[in-house]
């Protein structure tokens, strides 16, 4: 009885050891593979000496991916503006009274549309600390964009977040002044290039009457610093549609009291 | 609606994409949403206004994402670029928003 079983067990196992044996010496040698790869990857491999495989195409396919982000996100005049001059012009919640420029990885400049007079520069960042690629600096269409975004959404909290300056910090402010200038003539060139009727800048006015439109609730919640004006600015507001006129008011209107606070600690 | 990410050397990259009217669908990207949000990312939604402009809106939780959005970009969070010089008191030139408080701030667990 014994003996039988024993048979039948030495007899299984035999049957089971060449059943399984291809696939047990396959996988032995995946495993013997991995290792050797493994070890190499050790020894030569980027991560043993620190390097990322470099891809010199890397950064201009995602600053051509960050381009057709940023173009499919702001108006056809802010592309057209950071095409053509490399950066963007923001006006501030309160219309035309103050505005920002948003360059790539430099702080926002303040400014003031109607003088040209530099108010502050914002140092702002978006780091990615996962640093995918080495680096932790986003694209800079995706910068711009970020800081377009954050501004357009919530302009209070993003200057919060900021590093004030005064101008002249980071960026020279001859260049700003140059900046302007340009700004001025492209504007002026775009303009007499775009039909009137269906021009980006139409949709800039009516931007800027908008935000003056949009802005007078929020100023009167704020009013406690400065009610009189705005009650003062919002019978002033226009027709509605009348773009040009919203524009005129809103540079008629008294100097924004925090660019003005600006101006004074400037 | 998709969910994209910007991310430095890449581009923005599709995190993921899905119809919110799809109950399982909407739970890949309501997860998708918090991870991201969790990671510390932003999360903005561009939209379009009636009258065409062009604006963006921060969100907090994916409840606030409106449900025909096509898109929500997630970045990193804003931080200060070289140290201040203590003037940061005299900064902020916007009137104040009543209607959103700190709404560009979202807490990372602040979700749904």
């Amino acid at each position: 009885m014994l003996l039988g079983l024993a048979t039948a067990a030495l007899v299984l196992t035999a049957l089971v050891w060449v059943l399984a044996w291809p696939s047990l010496r396959a996988g032995c040698t995946r495993a013997r593979a991995r290792v050797r790869t493994w070890r190499a990857e050790l020894t030569h491999g980027p991560h043993a000496t620190g390097e990322l495989d470099y891809d010199p195409g890397r950064e201009r396919r995602a600053e051509q991916r960050a381009r057709a982000l940023l173009r499919s996100c702001v108006n056809e005049h802010e592309w057209a503006m950071y095409r053509d001059l490399g950066f963007l012009r923001v006006f501030g919640r309160s219309g035309a009274r103050y505005a920002y420029l948003i360059y790539p990885h430099k702080p926002i400049v303040a400014y003031v549309p109607r003088t040209g007079a530099l108010l502050s520069e914002y140092c702002v960042a978006f780091p990615d600390h996962s640093r995918p690629y080495g680096s932790a600096r986003l694209p800079d269409s995706d910068d711009v964009l970020a800081k377009w975004m954050a501004l357009r959404a919530d302009e209070r909290g993003l200057i919060a977040d900021a590093n004030m300056h005064l101008p002249g910090r980071q960026v020279d402010p001859q260049r700003v002044r140059r900046d302007l200038a340009r700004l001025v003539a492209w504007e002026r060139e775009h303009d007499e290039s775009m039909p009137r009727a269906t021009s980006a800048r139409t949709t800039r006015k009516d931007d800027i009457a908008h935000d003056r439109a949009e802005d007078m609730p929020h100023a009167v919640g704020a009013g406690t610093r400065g009610g009189s004006n705005v009650h003062g600015e919002r019978e002033e507001m226009p027709q509605a549609g009348n773009a040009q006129h919203a524009r005129h008011a809103g540079r008629a209107a008294g100097q924004d009291r925090l660019a003005a606070d600006n101006v004074r600690a400037a | 609606m998709k969910l994209l990410r910007m991310k430095p050397g890449h581009g923005e990259i599709v995190l993921v994409e899905g119809d919110v009217d799809v109950a399982e669908e909407e739970r890949e990207l309501i997860e998708a949403f918090r991870r991201e949000l969790d990671a510390g990312m932003w999360a903005a939604v561009p939209i379009q206004t009636t009258d065409g402009r062009r604006e963006a809106e921060m969100v907090q939780s994916f409840a606030e994402v409106p449900r025909d959005a096509e898109r929500v970009i997630f970045f990193p969070r804003a931080a200060g670029g070289a140290p201040s010089m203590g003037l940061s008191d005299t900064a902020p030139p916007a009137p104040a928003r009543p209607d959103t408080a700190h709404a560009g701030t979202p807490s990372a667990t602040a979700l749904l």
